[in-house]
């Protein structure tokens, strides 16, 4: 169980301080919750925050109970926390099967590797010699990214977008990629996202806007309201 | 070989024992064991120390090594070594200089070697420098690459340069005749106040000759690189350089790629690019649980491959 408390998070910009995150209080049980709210609101620096690349002003994290906010990203991903970037990194020279048996955090089989890229769409005798370099796509790095977080399968899970920089095609898979993770996975699976098919597994939606939390609750009681439309949460609905 | 001449050799060939095929070993200056097989022989030069390398044509699928091992001390070693590919042969020559330095004085190779490519012969060559030992004196390489490619001739390089070598000045000259191609990869990696020169040079003279030529290095400490490479395209053709350097602490690179066009027909490329390792790799990296000194490894290691 991951507890977020009181969590603040300020930069200076133009030689004025403007607040990022206020106050934000969660807690994120086991199972699949979605984050969502407009863009600019705070999701991805939240998604910072807990893999620990950001030091919030103020606040707590705690996993387990453990508090973990004087962390390293390596302490927090060694103690079970794995963060799929928005824009993945690419590495001259380290192929996909290098990343995914840092991500695994053991010697892995052909096969085995193989195996987790399939999981992902990928028809892996193509892929796992492949530098990650420019001459892979978009789509395919992401896709990449979330089969790194497969094979470490931690405790926490966090994607941000997941489905930017995906084709219609591929998104239907992604679907089936989420929903199979949702099964398999088990912890605590955290999701940014805009698109509603993947706010519509979720158990639980967190409304993230100008840096607060705007609404939280199971799916049934947030994505009705959020679809409506109502003030809050507009830019987000005209995205969905 | 005693122990360390066992330890240098698999730095540089990655083998335990003598190599298959065909073989010369140089050890400290004197012939330390050859072989010959019927296709290929080896003669020791006359005029001069070194040796000459006959490849007969139509050679297929045979290999020769030539590793060079120095572990006295104070050794400046020179050697010309010529090698002669037949018509239509297609080899491999795995060569290299290993140096342990245990002691004060300046232990040197320099290595002058000479390729002639007949026509379609096809080579991949490969060497490696490697430096150790615990003393205080200077390991020093200079080898000197010469390529002649005769009529659609195809030549492959890797050469690599990864530890103990204080100073190396790299010289490769290369002429190609129509067809011919040449493909070069280098990769090297400095370390404490090491200087490393590398100066290639291609002269395109064949029609539909090609070059590629490809340098990957990281510098760390105060080392500093200098990375030069001319490419002259006197005919139709197509040449490519490309320098690609990851700098460190307080080390320096220097990238000064030329590309001369004497033909209208002449489709030459450079690429350079020099700065540290991005943090978001090294980030990546450590959401994997890896310590940011564990990352930084693995993505020196990787570029080198």
């Amino acid at each position: 169980m991951l507890q977020l408390k009181n969590i603040g998070y300020r930069v200076m910009a133009d030689g004025q301080e403007r607040e990022i995150l206020h106050d934000i209080n969660l807690t994120i049980e086991d199972g699949f919750t979605a984050i969502t709210g407009p863009n600019g609101g705070g999701k991805s620096t939240l998604a910072k925050v807990i893999a620990g690349i950001i030091t919030p002003n103020e606040g707590q994290i705690l996993l387990d109970g453990r508090d973990i906010t004087a962390c390293t990203v390596t302490e927090r991903a060694q103690l079970g926390i794995s963060f799929a970037f928005q824009q993945p990194v690419r590495f001259k020279g380290l192929t996909v099967r290098d990343l995914i048996t840092l991500a695994a955090g053991r010697t892995l089989t052909v096969s085995e590797a193989c195996a987790y890229l399939s999981e992902v769409g990928l028809c892996a005798r193509e892929y796992i010699d492949r530098e990650i370099n420019a001459s892979l796509s978009g789509g395919e790095l992401k896709r990449i990214e979330i089969a790194m977080i497969i094979a470490r399968g931690t405790k926490v899970s966090l994607f941000d977008e997941p489905e930017a920089g995906i084709d219609l095609w591929s998104f239907n898979n992604l679907i089936q990629v989420f929903e199979k993770m949702h099964d398999t996975l088990g912890g605590s699976i955290l999701i940014i996202s805009h698109q509603e098919r993947i706010l519509n597994i979720a158990d639980r939606v967190v409304v993230i806007a100008d840096g607060r939390v705007r609404a939280e609750g199971t799916r049934q009681e947030i994505l009705p309201e959020l679809l409506q439309g109502n003030t809050t949460c507009s830019a987000l609905t005209a995205k969905l | 070989m005693d122990k360390i001449e066992k330890d240098l050799l698999e730095q540089i060939t990655g083998l335990h024992e003598v190599p298959q095929g065909a073989y010369n070993i140089r050890a400290n200056g004197r012939g330390a064991g050859r072989r010959t097989t019927e296709n290929i022989d080896i003669v020791t030069k006359t005029d001069k120390p070194g040796i000459d390398i006959y490849i007969k044509p139509g050679t297929k699928n045979e290999s020769v090594h030539i590793p060079v091992l120095l572990s006295e001390t104070g050794l400046q070693d020179l050697v010309y070594n010529d090698f002669y590919v037949g018509e239509g042969a297609d080899v491999t020559i795995v060569a290299g200089c290993g140096i342990h330095n245990g002691g004060d004085g300046e232990s040197r190779h320099d290595g002058i070697h000479t390729f002639h490519l007949a026509a379609d012969a096809r080579l991949r060559y490969v060497e490696k420098h490697y430096g150790q030992g615990d003393g205080n004196g200077q390991n020093v390489m200079n080898p000197t690459t010469v390529i002649e490619l005769a009529e659609r001739a195809h030549m492959e390089m890797e050469t690599t340069q990864i530890r103990g070598v204080d100073s190396t000045v790299r010289v490769t000259r290369s002429t190609l005749a129509d067809g011919a191609s040449l493909r070069i990869r280098e990769n090297l990696m400095t370390h404490g106040s090491q200087l490393a020169e590398t100066d290639f040079s291609v002269d395109m003279n064949g029609e539909d000759c090609s070059a590629d030529v490809v340098s990957r290095s990281v510098a760390k400490d105060t080392s500093r690189q200098v990375f030069r490479s001319c490419i002259n395209g006197n005919n139709r053709c197509t040449g490519h350089t490309e320098c690609d350097a990851i700098i460190m602490d307080e080390a320096s690179v220097s990238a000064i790629p030329e590309l001369t066009a004497n033909h209208l027909d002449a489709a030459l490329i450079h690429e350079a690019a020099i700065g540290k390792i991005a943090g978001e790799q090294l980030i990546k990296l450590m959401t994997l649980g890896l310590t940011e000194q564990e990352a930084e490894e693995q993505i020196v290691s990787g570029f080198l491959k």
